[in-house]
Order: C-alpha cells, then sequence, then structure tokens
C-alpha cells in the first residue's frame, strides 16, 4: 500500500482513498457500510459469507467487496438492485437454518443477522421445508458456548485462534449443510486471550457463560475505558445494567489492542459492583470515627500534613489515575514522601498474532503514570518503612493481611478509600473516594500512552475522585492557589503531563513525549 | 474389466489407439509404441518452444473449462527463482465423466510423458498427479508406472541424461468431488481442506505452497506427446467443426445408451452419430428424452438440441449447453427428470465445500424442495422459488459449484417444465426420496 | 500443543511406516502435505481412524488435533468409526441411478444382512454406504468393496459377488 490516492464513487459519493485498500474499507470512507459477515479488519478476509457483492461498473459479476481492491475511477453502487438481491438472497439462505430464538439469544439487539435483515428488508420466508437443523449446544471452554443452530459459518472464531491466538483449537468439521464449528473433544477454548471469539461472533452462536442471560443488549449503558487489569491499557467498553457492570468488551485501537481484549480482563470485574461502599468522609473523634463533611476532613487532612513530622509514606493502588496519583504527590510537595504502587505480578499472556499485545505481568494499569509523578513500585520497600513513617496515606489498595496488619499499627492513617477494611480500624480519616468504573481519568500504559477513560456509572453516596480532595488539601497551603474543578484540569495541571488536556491525547490516546518521563 | 469395445470406424484414435491392450502399460510397451519419443525432443528443446508448439496446436483444455493449454503455460514466469509445480487433475469425479481413467489405467505412461513435457514447458521440476481416491485400481497401475518410469531414466535428477530434473509424484485424493476444482486441489494437496480459493491471485502467480503453479487435465496433458511428435498443424487439422476446437476428444457415454463407454472424436463430430452410431443409441422400444453433454454441470439439452449439433466447443454452446468434461449422460424416455434432477442437486449439497453460504444452504435447500416435490407436497410457487433460488446460486460464490447445481435445475424446468408440472399436480404418483 | 495419552493408544508412525512417511517427506516442501497419505496409512493399519489416532497423526505432523479433524472430516473415505470387515460403496447418482443403481444397492443391503445403509452387519462382516460417481459411470452400476472396484454390477449378480468376501 502508498499514500497515493485514488478517486472512487460510492454510492454517488466521490471520494479520495488510498491505492489498495479493499471496496469494503473505501466504503467507510464514503460513509457507507457494505454489509459483511465474515469479513474483520483485524483477520484474514475469506470472502465466503457471499454478503458484501457489491456492482462495479464495467464488471461483468458482483464482486466481494471484502477482498477486491479499489481501482481509481471505479464507480461502485452497493445498493445497485442486483446487489440488494444478492444480499437478500445471502440473508435468506442464512435464515433456514437459523433458529430465529433472539428472544431467548443473548446476542439480540447487537446481532449483526438481526440488523442486517432489519436493514435490508424483512425476512421472506419462503422456507417450508422439513426439519431445520438441530444441533445441541456445547461447551467450547471455561466460559464459552457454542449454539451450532446459530451458527453462520463466517469462521470468524476459527481464523482468530489460527491467526491470532495462534491456538487453532477450532475448526469446521464436515463439509455442505453438515458443516458446523468443532473443537478438538480434548481440548478447551482456554486458551488467555480466547474470550474475544465471542465478540467476534456476528451471531448469538458463540457465547459467555459469564453473560448468559444476564440482560438484553438493549438495556445496557455502554461507555469507553481502559483495561485497568495491567500495563498493556487496552481499550474497552464497560456495560453497565441499574448501575451493575455486568460485561467488559473490547474497544478497537489499532495501536493498542486492536480489536481484542485478554480474558483476565475481560472477566476481572466484580470488584466494580462492591456492595459494602464507603459513602461518607469518616473523621477520628477518640476512639470512633464519626461522619463530617467533605469541608471537614479536607481541612482535618490539611493540618495532618502540615503537623506531622517525619517521612510520609504514600501506598497506592495501580488502578488509580494518574490525576490522583499526581495529586496526592502534589499535595505533599512540602514533605519527604517515600510513594509505592502495589504492582501485583502475574504470569504474562501474549496475543501471537499482534505484536506488542499481552497480559502483562504487572498487574497495574498506571504503573507508567505513577512513575511520572514520582509514584515507585518499591512496595516492600514502603511497606517496610510504614513503622517509622510520621504519616501514611493508603490509596484503596488490596492489601494482604501482613501488609494490613503491618499498616494497622501506623502512626497516622489516611485511608482514601472505596471500602472501609476492619483489618485498619485506626484510621484517623477515611476519604470516600470513587474507583475507575465512576470517574473520568488517565491511565499511562507501558509505552507511555496516555489514554482516557471516561465514568461508566455514578458514584456512591458523597464519593469524589482522590484528586479533587488532595487538590483541596494542597489549596489550603496558599491562598493564591487555585485549584481545577474537572479532571481534564487536573491532568493539565500537573507539570509532569506538560501542560496536555484531556483533549489532547485524542480518541486513541497519546504517547507522551519521553523528555518529561521523570524516572 | 470394463474396457474395451472395439474401435469404432467414426473414431479418430489418438489418445485411446492403445486402449485395451495391457502390454502398452509397461514402459517398455510404451516405448516400443513410440512412447517417450516425444520426451525425447522435448528435452532438447527451449520451454518456450514447447509452449508455441502447443498454442499452434489449439490444444484446449479438456478439465472443463476448455481453456488454450498454451496460453495458460504462458502466463508462468519465466524466472525460477521460485520453484514451478505442474498439477495433473486426475480427480475425475463430475458424474457422467470416466475418460480420464482409461488414460490412467491404459496408458500410463502417455500421462507421465505428457506431465514431464508440460514440466519442462513450465520449468517445473515437480509435478503431483493428484488422483481421486476411490480409483484404485488406476492408482496402483500409475505408482507402478512412475516407479518404471524413475528406474528406466525417464524421470529423476537427470532425466534420459539431459541433465534436467523431472520428479513426479502420485497424491491420492481422499472422497471429495471439490478436489477436481484447481485451487481446491492444491489445498487438498497441502494438508489442508478441499477449499477453493478466492482469485486473484491466480495460481500461475501464487499456486501450490504459494508458488508459480498450472494445472492440467489428465486428457489434456495426454495429448502433448503427440503434438510434439507429430506436430501442431497435423493437430489443428484434426478438426470437423470450428477452427478453435481442435483435436480429439474422449468422450465418456453412459446411461441409456446401447453400447457406453469413452469414445475418441475429431472435435466437431456430430452429437447425434455419437449417440446412435457409435453408441448404437437406445434400447429396443426406447427414445431419446434428454442429454446431458459435458458431465452433469452443463445445461440439459433435449433431442431437438442435440439434433445437428457439432460436438465442439462452440458447437454444443450454440445448441445450449456445454462440451466441459466430454461426460455425456444420456437419458431415454424411461427415465423421471425430476428425479434425477433432485438426484444431482443432491449430489452437489452432498459435495459443496461449505465456504460460501449460497452453495452450503443453496444446495441443500433446492435439494429438499425437489424431493418435496417429488413426494408428491409440491405447491405451484414451488418451481419459481426454484428459479429464484437457482439465480441466488449463481455467479455469487467462490467456485462455480454453486452454479453447477443451479444449472441442471434451471434447465430441466425450462426444458422439461410437463415433468415438473406432473408432479405438481398429481398426475405423477408421488416417489419414495430416500435421503 | 501437548497431547495427553487419554486412553492406551498403540502408535502407528514406528518402525517401516514412519520410514514410509519420512521417505514420502522428500516429495514435499511442507509437513503439512503428509496429512492426506498420513491418514491413508492409519486406515491402512487400523480400519479406521480414531480419536487417539488423530492425536498421533498431529503430533507426527506438528499440527493440532482439532486442524486433523477438520481436515479428516471434509473427506468423505476417512473413516470416523470402526466398520465391517468389508466395506462396500455402490453409486447411486444418476447416470447410475437411471441404470438401476438403486436396485443394486436394496440388493447388496439384502444379501449383506446389513439392511440399512450405513450399519455394518451383525455378523461384522459388512458395512455398505452409498456413494456419489464412482467415476465408472458407463459401467452402471460400479462399487467399491475394500479397495476393489467392481463394475457393472446388476442384482443378480450380488450374491456370488459378496460370496467372495468371507
Ligand atoms: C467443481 C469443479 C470440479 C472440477 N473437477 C474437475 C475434475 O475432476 N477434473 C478436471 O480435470 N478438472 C476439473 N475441474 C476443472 C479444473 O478446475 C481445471 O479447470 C482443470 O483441471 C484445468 O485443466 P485443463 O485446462 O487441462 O482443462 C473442475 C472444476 C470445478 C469448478
Ligand atoms: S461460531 Fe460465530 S464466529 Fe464462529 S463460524 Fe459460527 S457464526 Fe462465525
Ligand atoms: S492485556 Fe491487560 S489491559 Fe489488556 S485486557 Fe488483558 S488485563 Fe486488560
Ligand atoms: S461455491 Fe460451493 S464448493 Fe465452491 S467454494 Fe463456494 S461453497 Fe465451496
Ligand atoms: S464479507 Fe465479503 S464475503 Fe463475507
Ligand atoms: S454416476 Fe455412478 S459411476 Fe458415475
Amino acid at each position: 500500500m502508498t499514500d497515493e490516492l485514488v478517486s472512487v464513487t460510492v454510492d454517488g459519493a466521490v471520494v479520495q482513498v488510498p491505492r489498495g485498500i479493499t471496496i469494503i474499507e473505501a466504503a467507510k470512507h464514503a460513509g457507507v457500510l457494505v454489509p459483511h459477515y465474515c469479513y474483520h479488519p483485524s483477520l484474514s478476509s475469506p470472502a465466503v459469507c457471499r454478503m458484501c457483492l457489491v456492482h462495479v461498473e464495467k464488471m461483468p459479476k458482483l464482486v466481494p467487496a471484502c477482498v477486491t481492491p479499489v481501482a481509481d475511477g471505479q464507480v461502485i453502487s452497493v445498493h445497485a438492485p442486483a446487489a440488494r438481491k444478492a444480499r437478500e438472497g445471502v440473508l435468506e439462505f442464512l435464515l433456514i437454518n437459523h433458529p430465529l430464538d433472539c428472544p431467548i439469544c443473548d446476542q439480540a439487539g447487537e446481532c449483526e443477522l438481526q440488523d442486517f435483515v432489519f436493514q435490508e428488508g424483512q425476512a421472506r420466508t419462503r422456507y417450508s421445508e422439513y426439519a431445520k437443523r438441530y444441533n445441541p449446544v456445547e461447551d467450547f471452554g471455561p466460559d464459552v458456548l457454542y449454539v451450532p443452530n446459530r451458527c453462520i459459518l463466517c469462521t470468524r472464531c476459527v481464523r482468530f485462534m489460527e491467526e491470532m491466538a495462534e491456538a487453532p483449537v477450532l475448526a469446521v468439521a464436515e463439509r455442505g449443510d453438515r458443516a458446523y464449528i468443532a473443537i478438538d473433544p480434548h481440548h478447551q477454548l482456554d486458551h488467555p486471550w480466547s474470550g474475544n471469539v465471542v465478540d467476534l461472533c456476528p451471531v448469538g452462536s458463540l457465547v459467555s457463560r459469564d453473560f448468559l442471560h444476564r440482560a438484553r443488549a438493549w438495556e445496557l449503558d455502554k461507555s469507553a475505558s481502559i483495561c485497568p487489569g495491567c500495563t498493556q491499557g487496552c481499550n474497552i467498553t464497560i456495560e453497565t445494567r441499574d448501575e451493575a457492570v455486568v460485561r467488559l468488551r473490547p474497544r478497537p485501537n489499532l495501536e493498542v489492542n486492536r480489536h481484542f481484549m485478554c480474558d483476565t480482563g475481560r472477566l476481572d470485574y466484580r470488584w466494580m459492583n462492591h456492595g459494602d461502599r464507603a459513602e461518607a468522609p469518616l473523621v477520628r473523634d477518640g476512639d470512633r470515627l464519626v461522619a463530617a463533611d467533605w469541608d471537614a476532613v479536607v481541612a482535618r487532612l490539611h493540618l495532618l500534613v502540615h503537623d506531622t513530622t517525619g517521612p510520609v509514606v504514600v501506598l497506592a493502588s495501580g488502578r488509580a489515575s494518574s490525576e490522583s496519583l499526581g495529586w496526592l504527590m502534589r499535595m505533599l510537595e512540602a514533605r519527604s514522601t517515600i510513594a509505592a504502587m502495589k504492582v501485583p505480578i502475574g504470569d504474562e499472556a501474549p496475543l501471537a498474532g499482534v505484536p506488542g499485545l499481552a497480559l502483562r505481568p504487572e498487574r497495574a494499569a498506571n504503573l507508567a503514570g505513577g512513575l511520572m509523578v514520582g509514584v515507585r513500585d518499591a512496595w516492600a520497600d514502603a511497606i517496610a518503612r510504614v513503622g517509622s513513617a510520621g504519616l501514611v496515606i493508603l490509596h484503596d489498595v488490596d492489601l494482604n493481611d501482613a501488609e494490613a496488619a503491618a499498616i494497622a499499627g501506623a502512626g497516622t492513617l489516611v485511608h482514601f478509600a472505596t471500602a472501609t477494611d476492619d483489618r485498619l480500624p485506626r484510621a484517623d480519616l477515611i476519604l470516600p473516594v470513587t474507583m475507575m468504573a465512576e470517574e473520568q481519568g488517565v491511565y499511562v500504559n507501558r509505552d507511555y500512552r496516555a489514554q482516557r477513560y471516561l465514568p461508566a456509572r455514578t458514584a456512591p453516596g458523597m464519593a469524589r475522585p482522590a484528586w479533587w480532595a488532595a487538590s483541596r488539601v494542597w489549596q489550603r497551603a496558599g491562598s493564591e492557589r487555585t485549584v481545577p474543578t474537572t479532571t481534564s484540569e487536573a491532568f493539565a495541571a500537573l507539570p509532569a503531563f506538560g501542560g496536555l488536556t484531556h483533549r489532547d491525547l485524542g480518541y486513541g490516546g497519546r504517547i507522551l513525549d519521553p523528555a518529561v518521563v521523570s524516572r | 474389466m470394463g474396457f474395451p469395445h472395439p474401435i469404432h470406424a467414426g473414431e479418430t484414435p489418438v489418445l485411446s489407439t492403445h486402449f485395451g491392450d495391457p502390454a502398452a502399460r509397461t514402459f517398455d510397451g510404451w516405448s516400443e509404441r513410440g512412447g517417450y519419443a516425444a520426451l525425447r525432443t522435448a528435452l532438447g528443446m527451449a520451454p518456450e518452444a514447447i509452449v508455441d508448439e502447443v498454442k499452434a496446436s489449439g490444444l484446449r483444455g479438456r478439465g472443463g473449462a476448455g481453456f488454450p493449454t498454451g496460453l495458460k503455460w504462458s502466463f508462468m514466469p519465466k524466472d525460477t527463482s521460485r520453484p514451478h509445480y505442474l498439477c495433473c487433475n486426475a480427480d475425475e469425479s463430475e458424474p457422467g465423466t470416466f475418460k480420464d481413467r482409461e488414460i490412467l489405467r491404459w496408458t500410463p505412461h502417455a500421462l507421465i510423458e505428457g506431465c514431464a513435457i508440460a514440466a519442462l514447458a513450465i520449468r517445473a521440476e515437480m509435478t503431483y498427479i493428484y488422483i481421486r481416491g476411490e480409483y484404485t485400481e488406476p492408482h496402483r497401475i500409475l505408482q507402478d508406472a512412475v516407479a518404471e518410469a524413475y528406474a528406466a531414466g525417464a524421470l529423476g535428477a537427470d532425466a534420459f541424461g539431459s541433465g534436467k530434473r523431472l520428479e513426479m509424484v502420485v497424491h491420492r485424493g481422499a472422497g471429495a468431488y471439490i478436489c477436481g476444482e484447481e485451487t481446491a486441489m492444491m489445498n487438498s494437496i497441502e494438508g489442508r481442506r478441499g477449499n477453493p480459493r478466492i482469485k486473484p491471485p491466480f495460481p500461475a502467480v501464487a499456486g501450490l505452497f504459494g508458488m508459480p503453479t498450472t494445472i492440467n487435465n489428465v486428457e489434456t496433458l495426454a495429448a502433448v506427446p503427440h503434438i510434439i511428435t507429430r506436430g501442431a498443424s497435423w493437430y489443428s487439422s484434426l478438426c470437423l467443426g470450428n477452427p478453435k476446437s481442435t483435436g480429439t476428444k474422449l468422450i465418456s457415454v453412459c446411461g441409456h445408451v446401447q453400447r457406453p463407454g469413452t469414445y475418441e472424436i475429431t472435435l466437431g463430430f456430430p452429437m447425434r452419430d455419437l449417440i446412435f452410431d457409435l453408441c448404437g443409441g437406445m434400447r429396443p422400444g426406447r427414445t431419446l428424452k434428454a442429454v446431458i453433454p459435458g458431465g452433469s454441470s452443463v445445461p440439459i439439452m433435449t433431442p431437438a438440441e442435440v439434433d445437428g449439433c457439432a460436438t465442439d466447443y462452440e458447437g454444443i454452446a450454440a445448441a445450449g449447453s456445454l462440451l466441459g468434461s466430454g461426460g455425456m449422460i444420456v437419458m431415454d424416455d424411461s427415465t423421471d427428470l425430476v428425479y434425477q434432477v433432485m438426484r444431482l442437486a443432491r449430489f452437489y449439497a452432498h459435495e459443496s465445500c461449505a465456504q460460501c453460504t449460497n452453495c452450503r444452504e443453496g444446495t441443500a435447500w433446492t435439494t429438499r424442495i425437489l424431493e418435496r416435490i417429488l413426494r408428491g407436497e409440491g405447491k405451484e410457487s414451488d418451481l419459481a422459488l426454484l428459479m429464484d433460488l437457482a439465480d441466488n446460486m449463481t455467479g455469487k460464490t467462490i467456485c462455480v459449484l454453486s452454479d453447477s447445481c443451479a444449472t441442471p435445475v434451471v434447465s430441466g424446468i425450462q426444458k422439461f417444465r410437463a415433468d415438473f408440472d406432473a408432479y405438481l399436480t398429481g398426475a405423477a404418483a408421488p416417489v419414495a426420496v430416500g435421503a | 500443543m501437548s497431547i495427553e495419552a487419554t486412553e492406551a493408544h498403540q502408535p502407528v508412525f514406528v518402525g517401516a511406516i514412519r520410514d514410509r512417511l519420512e521417505t514420502l517427506q522428500q516429495s514435499y516442501p511442507t509437513r503439512m502435505a503428509l496429512l492426506l497419505p498420513a491418514l491413508w496409512m492409519v486406515q491402512e493399519e487400523r480400519g479406521w481412524i480414531s480419536d487417539s489416532s488423530v492425536h498421533e497423526v498431529a503430533a507426527v505432523l506438528d499440527l493440532t488435533p482439532a486442524y486433523v479433524r477438520g481436515v479428516l472430516t471434509f473427506y468423505t473415505m476417512y473413516h470416523q468409526h470402526p466398520v465391517g470387515r468389508h466395506f462396500i460403496q455402490v453409486c447411486t447418482t444418476s447416470p447410475c441411478n437411471i441404470c438401476g443403481a438403486e436396485d443394486v444397492v436394496a440388493a447388496v443391503l439384502a444379501e449383506s444382512g446389513c439392511g440399512e445403509l450405513g450399519t455394518t452387519s451383525p455378523d461384522g462382516r459388512f458395512t455398505v454406504i452409498e456413494v456419489e460417481c464412482l467415476g465408472a459411470c458407463g459401467f452402471a452400476t460400479p462399487m467399491l468393496i475394500d479397495d476393489d472396484f467392481i463394475e457393472s454390477v446388476t442384482p443378480d449378480l450380488v450374491p456370488a459377488l459378496l460370496a467372495r468376501y468371507p
């Protein structure tokens, strides 16, 4: 492919597109969606579904848009009568063996078969033969069920496992209308990235056991987010129903995760629905913690920051936003501070077909963001210093019992908490904070790509982002100080990020200038 | 077994001269009958010279599509920085076609020699002969012949001392009609499902193992030694009709004729004479009802269309069908055409590789509708439905198997409408359709 | 991909058969191209291609069992289940059909004791299936009994023919 442009006409609109791209991609430039099933931009194109046939002037037959490259001056018609009839024909063929069990199908509402049937005209019912084929539902793996009767044999799942996972455990078996997707009886669809086949399946043939019948597609609210699972920073969508997170799905970002996410990230969302949330600020009053308003806790924390002596230890979560980490550090700028992030370590699990994409051992989405604002990964060292610290600031970390025991004995403990921790009865202040699903923020991934995530649901009670509280504490130390009112301002105000606003990060994120990277 | 019939005066024996003569099967026997002279000649020729000779002969592919053979060879790249391959298509699975089988059984060395010359022409060192799995006897015979050719030095690292390498491997299929389609065959040899590939890329650019490849039919290749030995002008002079159809053609005739078998005619030979003279015509008391002249994938002809039809590419096209593979199915008035059209549709439904939606679902649905009509449960609207499905299956898929299923349905309904109507009106008694 | 031993499997590709396979490798530039030949070898040795054989072939050719199964099930001549001592394939496609192939099938089913297509006779002697065109349409009705290709079978010839296959 070169940078050279060619001019083509798609349904009457003239567009300039790069030479060598396919008609299906060129049509996107003209704002035209060519209906398709087997085509997927991250996979090879077998041109088997025959849904994307379009009319091209001077061509004797309709051509498959997914594999036919554009030529200069081409006049393409997606809606020519012959192309429309061909698509209707394909839809009809697909529907003759399709159970049309939409009322109980998990895909309903986001099914490309439903969509295109609707778009291309009503499904004709000329099929009056006996016996639609019946095959039982099959277990493909820990989280994937195969409903063969709904399968349209687009082979996306097979190609994903072959080309992306490079673990070809799925195959088309048999021929003709007896064909189906087979998994080897002695293997499971348990590759660390196999959950993607559920997203790739254009119909409800591959379904997630985890999601099974949990919600109907049209009941879901969706928000753009970044996976908090590891330093890869996959772009995701958080799907909620009635304020509960019910599913995480990948969101395309060709530079980071293409169209995919790993199963670890995908299935690790239950903590987002944790019931026992900290909802009001609490201040120690003798042996008790009593509810207070934000002004009171901000004032109290200001005093603690000023009046305690000795080193400050900050213990942060890898899911904390760059804004919160940055403002916590700024709040403490006058103090000698040891700040560390807890970085759980797991196995690395690459997606072989996509260079640079892996579930990373460092299970802390914002490790790099922390490093940029002075939060190190020397966690054990920080824990060891808790005993001699004058002030310990704990930010929403999942602690093990030993860590909790060490912190429980700290002289002065301030807890920015999403949930109170019974193991830490002596906290001096508890500030209810939002978790990533409830706030905007920026994560910086291992390539120093800063990426925004958006709130997926409302925060409980009085919870606020940690940056908000920290910036108000900081403000009290100088009357001339102004504080951010939005997350974007909070980000832009942090020198480590060079004054960039959220808007500057764009849709796909932005690699930060290495010069500002202060390791 | 089976063969031979005595050569009929109306035939032009070239390829079939030694059919039925077991002595011609051996390397020595073949050499005594003039075999391997052409290969020795070709070993001394430049590849371009071989291509030019074959181009001049007018030889066209005998596998079905009738593409000019020399022209096809000329598409192969001239440089040999990457290996080139020749594939010989001995998959012969198109219903009605059993002519390559006779070459494989009686004159295997004619094929080996033809393959070797073609390999020289396209600068290939390796030839894969893909033979259908059901051809157990031809497979044994061919394997023995290849071993003999190696032992005799015709094949190997230094063919006949020429310094040129000619390797040949017989690759056995395992039951899949679609593997006769050239790109499916390449996948099958590579150890894959026999799925046809999308073109481009064409085989001459990226074929077997991704390398430049030429695929030719058995009969096509077996004709090549004769062209080298006797010359292009001799071959092109064999012509009774259109000058674009030269040489002889093996026509395998089956069905309701008195003497079914494989006949070699000069292209342009009258179809009526072939059926009524060479093949002995209908059984006593029977009349001709229909002919499928080129394997089951071509339109069905009526007796009127057969009359006056010249058996060559253009002649049969003018009469509304195609020469195809030269597998001729003759049906007399005892034939239930609806049943046979269903049986052909069932064949294609069984053989569809399952890639394309239209073919996978369309072949099966078409079969079920025809079965329903035969069971006496047909509806007036069924014929229009079948025609429309046929339209949705034609010209829209990766290969033409889908079209091939539609062809007998369309021509059957168009030309033998009364047979279908009889079932729809109840005039014909319902029949069991099995499954 | 690891292959766990799921049952006691006597490997096919040892000794002379393994040597045959590796000799064949010299004729093909890829390992995968040995798949059809390897499956044929298994069927010759074992009569059918079992699950454990699929795993063995996959291991020997560096493929996954699912891939091997996908290919295996594409080709109708490979047996995915055990079959009778003699395997009979009768053509019933149109050219043979109009010459009485279905009567031949009926005769074979009756004589073999199978009764039904695809089943094995109670004595384990025969399995009978219908197949599509065998490429011998002029010699209706052709059939394959094991590797023997037999032409021009008519119902009256069936008893004597089957008697040759004890
Ligand atoms: C569905 C299908 C089946 C075919 N089967 C055969 C076959 O059995 N034998 C054959 O020679 N060609 C067959 N062909 C044609 C081949 O694709 C190819 O055109 C031919 O082998 C080229 O050789 P030729 O140019 O010498 O004819 C088939 C084509 C299609 C679409
Ligand atoms: S299961 Fe889904 S993705 Fe896989 S082939 Fe069937 S329809 Fe396509
Ligand atoms: S690779 Fe990391 S960021 Fe991507 S989905 Fe998995 S856990 Fe989340
Ligand atoms: S037309 Fe049929 S046989 Fe040909 S590639 Fe498509 S599905 Fe396969
Ligand atoms: S999208 Fe083009 S054929 Fe499937
Ligand atoms: S139709 Fe029976 S052998 Fe061809």
